[in-house]
């Protein structure tokens, strides 16, 4: 019957179209690549949280990910690498009134752009991060990052991985983010209820959500895209409110999601405007 | 002997029911949407799609729980559902009397009917 629904009626658009720069879709991303996934939670987001078009602005810095503010069919800035996040505290302190989201990539975020972050997140600038964790470079070639798993195989680390990976809810959280959660691309809809408490919440937010990279991670660690869906299907945890120090990516152990933290603290501007705008304080 | 008993409430829950849309020319092939589709209704069509990629073919549409998931994860945005409105089963119902159209859609009548 509802192949006949289906012919009877002309096809309507994809629900997330008017979202979309159709003109430039198809994307880039590799067939199996999980940006495409936390993008369209994003987007989707966007769209449940009600927030006004014309007041929500992307920015992303270089790499995969940072393709997507290329993508959205919103204000959005695609900036040098590592910078998303300064580019996007300018854009927020020079128009307070909008709800900016910063979507990148972790090379970009904690390597290149690792300080930027870690000073907006103590700062508790006002701004939702997501940041797509594919465990190496991929737009390069797949070689090492500071996120790839001990003994992990890339280009440069042939042998296997000598280095310990950063935790990235752990720093966003040490470093001030009053809202910090980690979701794989599994969890559609709760990467789309993260993303939307973010946006409608005050202060620096971030979301990591762990995306299979196929063709550079998943082909030299012998792991397909289907391969590395169904590892998070077996191997993951959800656990809300879990410590960010207890959570390392560890596939022995069981990776651990979930919303970890989500605090009410002032924001910057608030700081900002009661300390250095107040005139009885002069 | 079964264990559960027959709610109470059995004859008042809807179950939703969805159409599913493909934009096939978008599909990359990774096969998401039919590894996780709940209800197991998708499959590779044995057709290429322009970019040489198979994409995915509806093999029960009348189990679609319009759900949203496929439409999520896909990493195309090159499927989607649409809730099975009444407006729509009344068209649908008054398509379904006519054979004509039957036999153009399906090629065949309608076993169903
Ligand atoms: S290289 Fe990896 S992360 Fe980049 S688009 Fe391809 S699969 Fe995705
Ligand atoms: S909406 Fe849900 S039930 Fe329908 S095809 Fe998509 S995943 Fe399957
Ligand atoms: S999830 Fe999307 S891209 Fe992947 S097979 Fe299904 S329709 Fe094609």
């Amino acid at each position: 019957m509802a192949d006949k629904l289906r012919a009877a009626k002309k096809q309507p658009d994809h629900p997330l179209d008017d979202l979309l720069r159709r003109d430039r879709i198809p994307h880039i991303w590799c067939p199996g690549c999980g940006i495409g996934t936390a993008f369209s939670s994003c987007l989707n987001a966007i769209k449940s949280s009600g927030l006004e078009r014309k007041n929500v602005v992307m920015v992303s810095g270089i790499g995969c990910s940072g393709r997507a503010a290329g993508y959205v069919n919103l204000d959005s800035f695609h900036t040098t690498h590592g910078r998303a996040i300064p580019f996007a505290t300018g854009l927020k302190l020079g128009n307070p009134d909008l709800n900016v989201i910063v979507f990148s990539g972790d090379g970009d975020l904690f390597a290149i752009g690792g300080n930027h972050l870690i000073h907006a997140a103590r700062r508790n600038m006002d701004m939702t991060v997501i940041c797509v964790n594919n465990l190496n470079y991929g737009m390069t070639g797949g070689q090492v990052a500071a996120t790839t798993p001990n003994m992990a195989k890339t280009t440069t680390t042939p042998r296997g991985n000598p280095e310990t990976p950063f935790n990235l809810p752990h720093i966003a959280y040490a470093a001030g983010a009053t809202f910090v959660a980690r979701w794989t691309i599994l969890n559609t809809r709760e990467i789309t209820k993260s993303i939307e408490e973010a946006l409608l919440k005050k202060g620096f937010s971030f979301i990591e959500v762990l995306s299979p990279c196929p063709i550079n991670y998943g082909r030299r660690n012998k792991e397909s895209s289907q391969d590395t869906l169904k590892l998070y299907q077996e191997k993951t945890i959800i656990k809300n409110g879990a410590h960010p120090s207890e959570i390392d990516i560890d596939p022995e152990k069981g990776i651990i999601l979930g919303k970890f933290v989500d605090l009410q603290q002032p924001t910057y501007i608030e700081k900002y405007d009661k300390i250095c705008r107040s005139l009885m304080n002069h | 002997m079964e264990f559960w008993r027959v709610p109470l409430d059995v004859d008042e829950i809807q179950i939703t029911r969805g159409i599913v849309y493909i934009i096939e020319n978008r599909c990359k092939g990774c096969g998401y949407c039919i590894q996780f589709c709940p209800r197991q209704i998708l499959e590779f069509s044995p057709k290429f799609n322009q970019k040489g990629y198979h994409p995915p073919v509806v093999k029960n549409s009348d189990d679609c729980v319009n759900c949203h998931y496929c439409e999520i994860i896909c990493p195309e945005f090159a499927i989607y559902s649409v809730e099975v409105s009444d407006e729509l089963s009344d068209s649908y119902n008054e398509i379904g009397d006519d054979n004509e159209f039957n036999e153009e859609v399906n090629g065949k009548s309608n076993p169903h009917r």
